[in-house]
């Protein structure tokens, strides 16, 4: 039995944006359900009186000053743009 | 039916910083398209986020000018979804340890009480950037100088009950970040913008009802009429026997009237995660201390000693202090002028008048506030009249000089020479016989019209008390 079902595999492939075929459905549902009991197992773990990791490195993060650099060459990052105008990145139009 | 309305809000305010919230791009608002896209903000492969130590220290202000705990370690997660105004295909925010927890403000209403509304928290992000549609046949335009602009989030309780109540959170919230200066509060520019979470449920019952989400809410006006527009739409669905849906809604202030925005439905599963690109954030007591010593006075405390010690109003104090620059107008005035009073009706009423009728700021106004204390002063050492002051001013603003000078020019100096005023008298009574003898047989009414004749006479610079006082020795005959 696994514990994600087709249904669920289709929906995640969807929002991560990942193109699967029908047949590649069932071998996803098997192998994310293996990855899925290995990682209930670290369920069983007692946790009690353990805070909770938000990043395995043993340090706090560095801030920089508030300073801006105006310095952005806009003409050299749309050189590789698929396509630009007046400034903007265009993209396939978006419905709202 | 009567149904009780829920409303919680949810606050997006930009933060006063010169640079980007992850990366070194500037803030300014109005460049040219992404002028203000650094590599970061455009998500190009291998860069990473470095945070903006001024966003830390504004967040916790904003922590310790509403009461909350402040977050001394926070975390920074991934909010995934994909549109074209946010290149890296997830937002940066703050899930599970954000920098704000809970906290509060008071808000007055209507009936002159007021109501405790709780935070729940606020967590700082990054904003998107824009989409233009339109323009390009076929092709959605993008411009990423916003992307990045740091942003804190303050979302309350669901505690308000009634529209009214949610524009006087959102004005007293705008007001706030003003004064403690963590925001420029400019909603034209997006810098203050709010979601409704809006439900309505029978008076009585405990559980919420289904709400519906009304996004990016720019104006205090539209807030109200966008909210009053929902209550409504689902009164008439919920009486019609059917059921409100779980949705995200978008207000249009042309048609007046809320639409589902069924884009936004399918990306509503986030699988939030801590990012890995940023260690979680730890500030320091010392830290949180310093910016609560260097805290400036916060509306309520300024509206208190207004009242404590100035002996206003709550009424005028509560207006006077309603934002920062008009508050500290006010106590200039009120300094120079010694007199606190008329200072506080001049700012409430005339200046205040003019403001909201030429539309500008009070930094923007051609009286300042010395020159606003001339006139009250003038008005005080008796040689203008209260009624001449404000000629005076209308013509201080329209350029025509100091207080003095318009007096003097335009020889507006009042009269309080008994003589030439008794002079005036003798004229007005010996024209007017017929209302004299109506007031000697007991019509005591008829002083009014002696007093505005008088003053009429003297083209409204005649001492008023003297006028009276005068008067009603001649008129006895």
């Amino acid at each position: 039995m696994p514990i994600i079902e087709k249904e669920e595999v289709i929906k995640v492939a969807h929002l991560a944006r990942l193109a699967i075929s029908d047949d590649q459905v069932e071998a996803y549902t098997q192998n994310l359900s293996h990855i899925l009991e290995m990682v209930e197992q670290m369920n069983e773990a007692d946790v009690e009186g353990v805070e909770p990791l938000a990043n395995p490195l043993d340090s706090t993060l560095r801030l920089r000053p508030d300073i801006a650099n105006p310095d952005i060459d806009r003409e050299a990052f749309q050189a590789v743009a698929p396509s630009t105008e007046k400034g903007l990145y265009l993209v396939p139009r978006v419905i709202e | 039916m009567a149904w009780e309305v829920v409303i919680g809000l949810e606050i997006h305010t930009q933060l006063a910083t010169q640079s980007k919230i992850f990366s070194t791009a500037p803030t300014a608002y109005g460049a040219e398209p992404n002028t203000q896209a650094s590599l970061v903000d455009l998500a190009m492969p291998g860069v990473l986020p470095v945070l903006n130590e001024k966003v830390m220290e504004l967040a916790t202000k904003f922590g310790l000018a509403i009461g909350a705990e402040i977050g001394t370690t926070s975390v920074f997660d991934r909010k995934n979804y994909f549109y074209p105004d946010s290149p890296k295909a997830y937002q940066i925010t703050q899930m599970d340890f954000p920098i704000v927890i809970g906290g509060q403000i008071d808000i007055d209403l209507e009936d002159g009480s007021t109501k405790r509304i709780n935070v729940t928290r606020a967590h700082l992000e990054e904003d998107a950037g824009k989409s233009l549609h339109g323009e390009f046949t076929g092709q959605t335009g993008i411009d990423l100088n916003r992307a990045g602009t740091p942003l804190i989030e303050i979302v309350s309780e669901p505690e308000m009950r009634s529209a009214k109540e949610a524009v006087a959170y959102m004005r007293k919230m705008h007001a706030l970040v003003r004064y403690i200066g963590i925001s420029d509060g400019n909603m034209q520019e997006g810098s203050f913008r709010c979601d409704a979470n809006v439900s309505i449920r029978p008076f009585g019952q405990e559980e919420l009802g289904t709400r519906a989400e009304i996004k990016n809410l720019n104006s205090f006006k539209f807030i109200e009429q966008a909210i009053n527009y929902e209550v409504e739409r689902q009164a008439y669905i919920l009486e019609s026997g059917g059921r409100v849906i779980q949705e995200t809604r978008l207000y249009d202030p042309d048609k007046g009237e809320t639409r589902s925005m069924r884009s936004k439905e399918e990306a509503n599963d986030y699988r939030y995660f801590p990012d890995p690109d940023l260690l979680p954030v730890v500030i320091s007591q010392a830290f949180v201390d310093n910016i609560a010593k260097n805290m400036p006075e916060l509306p309520d405390q300024k509206k208190q000693r207004f009242i404590d010690e100035l002996g206003l109003s709550a009424l005028d104090a509560g207006i006077l202090t309603s934002n920062r620059e008009l508050s500290e107008y006010f106590e200039q005035v009120a300094n120079i002028s010694k007199q606190t009073k008329l200072a506080a009706n001049w700012v409430t009423g005339n200046l205040s008048a003019k403001l909201n009728k030429e539309n500008i700021e009070i930094a923007a106004a051609p009286v300042t506030a010395e020159m606003l204390a001339t006139v009250i002063q003038r008005i005080s050492d008796k040689t203008i009249s209260g009624k001449i002051a404000k000629d005076v001013f209308e013509a201080m603003w329209n350029g025509e000089g100091s207080c003095d000078e318009v007096i003097e020019k335009k020889g507006l100096k009042q009269i309080t020479d008994d003589s030439a005023i008794e002079t005036m008298i003798d004229n007005v009574i010996a024209n007017n016989p017929n209302q004299l003898a109506q007031y000697q047989a007991g019509k005591q009414q008829l002083l009014g019209f002696f007093v505005g004749q008088v003053m009429k006479a003297s083209r409204g610079k005649a001492n008023p008390a003297q006028v009276n006082q005068l008067l009603r020795t001649k008129l006895q005959g």
